[in-house]
């Protein structure tokens, strides 16, 4: 196993970890808003999409890349912008209830 | 901008996630989460765009612009009661995106000649099947929902087996890219077995546990990320990949608590003899 692998695997159990703990008693209604916004996070593809597609020459990679930077950018921006709706929707509910 | 400068946009913004993603969890401060997040999106990608090695800018931004106007129209556009397949259909993008970053790295230390060592088979493998997984079982998710498939469960004659029979094949040709890792043909087998292995997943699974199979598919939509961050080995990746992995799992667990289910009646609920029956019927 190469030493960068296993910095990798230190980094994404921590990371898991973190993952694991900074979620706790979500109250039903924030279920959707919250996986939303995790989905959104996980757009995060994107950066790797973005450097695969860097190079000039025009390849099969290139090509691949150029396509996931779509999908991945969708998947954020939709992602966040759903999420605020919900949330929005959410804080209205709230005022008329009150 | 330097490697170090980089490496520490990547920290502020892994840093925000985590921070977003806290708040995202109470009420009073959903909505404040959200934005964090989004800000620590804004820095990961504007930090890669400034990497030396990306020189591909007009055809990159033009990409980006693309993604963002398509996300942006169709999650304005779409109804309140439509939220959850819309989630389901981001994230089946955002699969794909992994996915695809597997194949076109893969692509690229082939035809560079390089030699393609087990880690980067393992991770390469990893990472198409846990990305195609997430793609078709979220496109599936997203059709049941919205009605385009019937939102029952579909069994078939014979279904585990045949199920079986596909992982059985999909290890084989796994163990055969060890051996042989130019063998494109066996590569574009396993990309296409796991996009198969997405639609059965979700297939005998009833319309009214969608949202949960959503909330895992989107664990798995952040364990791709992480895949694809060691096929790169990009740390940013890992981490927020790791982080919506491991709080989606935990999403996912409250999800069902909330339903009173079990992770397992839902996902197995339509094979084993389970009292429960989704409540799409369990008549298929």
């Amino acid at each position: 196993m190469s030493p960068e692998l296993l910095t990798g695997l230190v980094v994404f159990v921590l990371a898991s970890f973190v993952g694991f703990e900074v979620i706790n008693k979500v109250p039903p209604t924030l279920h959707t808003p919250l996986m939303s916004g995790a989905n959104a996070i996980s757009g995060i593809a994107v950066v790797g999409a973005l450097l695969i597609a860097g190079t000039k020459e025009w390849n099969l990679t290139v090509i691949l890349g150029l396509i996931a930077v779509i999908l991945a950018m969708i998947n954020v921006v939709g992602g966040f912008v759903v999420t605020d709706r919900m949330l929005q929707m959410f804080k209205k509910k709230e005022a008329k209830s009150s | 901008m330097n490697n170090t400068g980089i490496e520490l946009a990547y920290l502020s913004a892994c840093a925000l996630f985590i921070v977003g993603l806290k708040q995202l969890g109470s009420p009073a401060s959903a909505r404040q989460g959200n934005i964090i997040a989004s800000v620590g999106m804004l820095i990961a990608i504007v930090a890669t765009l400034l990497n030396q090695s990306v020189l591909n800018y007009q055809m990159i931004l033009v990409a980006i612009i693309i993604g963002s106007l398509i996300g942006t129209i169709t999650a304005q556009k779409v109804a309140m009661t439509e939220m959850p397949q819309m989630v389901g259909i981001f994230n089946g993008l955002g699969g794909a995106a992994s996915s695809l970053i597997a194949v076109g790295e893969y692509w690229r230390l082939l035809v560079t000649g390089q030699t393609i060592n087990f880690d980067a088979i393992f991770i390469a493998i990893l990472g198409i099947l846990i990305g195609g997984v997430t793609f078709t079982g979220s496109l599936l998710a997203f059709a049941k929902l919205q009605g385009l498939v019937s939102g029952s469960p579909v069994t078939f004659p014979l279904q585990q087996p045949f199920n079986l029979l596909l992982v059985g094949l999909f290890l084989a040709g796994s163990v055969y890219l060890f051996f042989d890792p130019a063998s494109t043909d066996v590569f574009i087998s396993l990309n296409i077995l796991s996009l198969i292995f997405g639609a059965l997943f979700v297939l005998p699974i009833g319309g009214g546990d969608m949202p949960v199979v959503i909330s895992l598919l989107n664990s798995f939509s952040g364990l791709a990320a992480s895949a694809a961050g060691f096929i790169l080995m990009n740390n940013m990746l890992i981490i927020a990949g790791a982080l919506v992995g491991a709080s989606g799992i935990i999403l996912t667990q409250i999800m069902c608590k909330a339903m009173n289910r079990s992770l397992l009646s839902v996902l197995f609920g339509a094979f084993g003899g389970e009292s429960t029956v989704a409540a799409g019927g369990g008549d298929g």
